[in-house]
């Protein structure tokens, strides 16, 4: 069985065709990058991969059952809101919400409850930060509380939508260890987005590069090179490899580090008694 | 001190206020939390063009005033979060709804001091029956709440999160604001429309900073405001001064001492709970 299988799958946002006639396959237990540029629908992919983006044609199988909003084996981290950052709320309290957070009642939180929340602390080892208010953790900290809710209720297939996003290089790579140390733990399924290959060069089994409405699944070696790139991008691309580096040129520059300079202009805040992470 | 209780105008005072400090101070927490406090402000406003409406039409001020705020909040849900937090579009609601007040004030000229009692209430005018008003609408609001409160918090929280395991962020959103409109509505009954943030927001952003633990923080933010709205009317009787001025002023104060840099301050919140 397939951690996520689609066929010949295409998605409409707004009249705007996002991805056409896609089919992949990614097993149970591979760590899968997302890379591509920006509003290559790398969100929309996992929108509807959680069942909130109908397909407008072919078909999402999540873990052999068809893709249904709910589905309690996906763990999900959305692209950080910087609306957390004001929180004065415990980072307890905010990885306790997501369990049974659909059900009706009081957010007592009972033994199974705590346990749960232990347990998703303890895998991304954020016991002791989570006890401050999300307002004094830095971004790389409430990432890792952020990653730690997504754990929350045992998920099979974890998608995680730019968790790099606003983080230095260093935090950046902390993430993605500890992003491949739960999968290689817990066995399951992740997928990945980002904007540089490069940080998720030592970590990922596969990439998933999206362009121009069409979609590249395999090896790095098989997906990051010229004649592949230069389809999804629709121009002519340059790979070039320095120092186990991976650099995407189109033309002069370096299309991914474009990508990525504006995207990153919110800068990590980092509180003033940060003395660990 | 027990002497103020003799008279039944106090008496009713303070169990009005105690009745309106615990659900403003619990849905205040709430409101907070989900940004959403200028919409609060909002919908006192459009209460008093409810309130003066009705006494228009010769209805009691407060049905009137219940019936707009939670028919604002209704809708201001169904236009969505973006919309409830627009300052803009809700600042002109505001504006619009106090001018509309006047309009309505203009044709029942005789009503001239229900308009300050309106704007800036009059807990010393209280009587026994709207007492046990308060209570059946606070009862109602605080229920609600209860029943809601868990989906209501993952959607506050984790929005895309919670709309991928199902949660219908509208729903919770119209849900919230209708609790928010009965609140408000039961605040402006002791500090007025123009001074329901005194109550709704100042105790709740206090608790918020003092404590990071949710429990707790609702707990003191309930605390604190039926505190200040029993100092207040306390403070009133004795120096004469309006009750709704001491509210707002210790609900300021309150607020202020919370927010200073303590050097305790970050012992106390990583404390274990």
């Amino acid at each position: 069985m397939n951690a996520v299988e689609l066929r010949d799958v295409s998605l409409t946002l707004g009249g705007r065709t996002i991805l056409t006639g896609i089919g992949l396959d990614i097993a149970m237990g591979e760590f899968v990058g997302v890379l591509g540029p920006n509003g290559s629908g790398k969100t929309t992919l996992m929108r509807a991969i959680l069942g909130l983006v109908p397909p407008s044609r072919g078909s999402i199988h999540v873990l052999g059952q068809p893709a249904t909003r709910g589905n309690p084996a996906i763990g999900y981290m959305p692209q950080a809101r910087h609306f957390a950052s004001d929180l004065r709320l415990s980072g307890r309290d905010f990885v306790a919400s997501v369990s049974n957070g659909h059900r009706l009642g009081l957010p007592v939180q009972g033994r199974t409850v705590r346990a749960e929340m232990e347990h998703a602390l303890r895998l991304v080892g954020a016991q002791e930060l989570a006890r401050r208010p999300l307002a004094e953790l830095s971004g790389g900290e409430r990432q890792r509380l952020l990653l730690a809710q997504a754990l929350i209720g045992k998920p099979q297939l974890l998608l995680l939508d730019e968790p790099l996003i606003s983080l230095d290089p260093h935090r950046q790579q902390e993430v993605v260890d500890l992003v491949k140390t739960l999968k290689a733990d817990l066995g399951i399924a992740v997928l990945f987005s980002a904007h540089d290959v490069n940080s998720l060069l030592s970590a990922i089994d596969k990439v998933l590069y999206l362009g121009s409405g069409q979609a590249a699944l395999g090896t790095i070696d098989e997906v990051i090179t010229g004649p592949v790139l230069s389809r999804l991008y629709g121009s002519h691309i340059d790979v070039v490899r320095v120092g186990g580096r991976i650099f995407v040129m189109s033309g002069s520059c370096c299309a991914e580090a474009e990508e990525h300079r504006h995207e990153s202009a919110p800068t990590d805040r980092q509180p003033r008694h940060s003395g660990h992470a | 001190m027990l002497e103020m209780l003799q008279y039944d105008f106090m008496r009713n005072a303070f169990a009005a206020a105690a009745v309106v400090a615990v659900v403003a101070g619990t849905v205040g927490y709430f409101l907070v939390l989900r940004g959403q406090t200028f919409a609060g402000h909002a919908l006192a406003h459009v209460g008093f063009t409810g309130a003066t409406g009705a006494v228009l039409l010769g209805i009691a001020p407060i049905w009137g005033l219940v019936l707009a705020t939670v028919a604002a909040g209704i809708g201001m849900g169904f236009m969505g979060e973006r919309l409830a937090q627009r300052d803009v579009a809700i600042g002109l609601v505001l504006a619009l709804a106090l001018g509309l007040g006047l309009l309505f004030l203009h044709f029942f000229t005789a009503f001239a001091t229900q308009a300050t009692t309106l704007l800036f209430g009059n807990v010393l005018a209280v009587d026994m029956r709207t007492v046990w008003v308060l209570l059946a609408l606070g009862s109602v609001s605080l229920a609600t709440l209860a029943v809601i409160s868990r989906p209501l918090l993952f959607a506050s929280l984790h929005p895309e999160l919670a709309e991928a395991k199902g949660v219908s962020l509208r729903l919770y959103s119209v849900l919230f604001l209708a609790i928010v409109a009965l609140a408000t509505a039961e605040c402006a009954q002791i500090v007025g429309v123009l001074l329901v943030f005194a109550l709704m927001v100042g105790p709740a952003a206090a608790a918020q900073r003092l404590t990071s633990a949710m429990a707790a923080g609702v707990l003191l933010s309930a605390v604190l405001a039926l505190l200040e709205a029993w100092s207040g009317i306390a403070l009133a009787y004795y120096t004469d001064w309006p009750s709704s001025f001491w509210i707002t002023a210790l609900s300021a104060a309150v607020y202020l001492i919370a927010t200073l840099p303590r050097p305790m301050g970050r012992l106390a919140s990583a404390a274990p709970r």
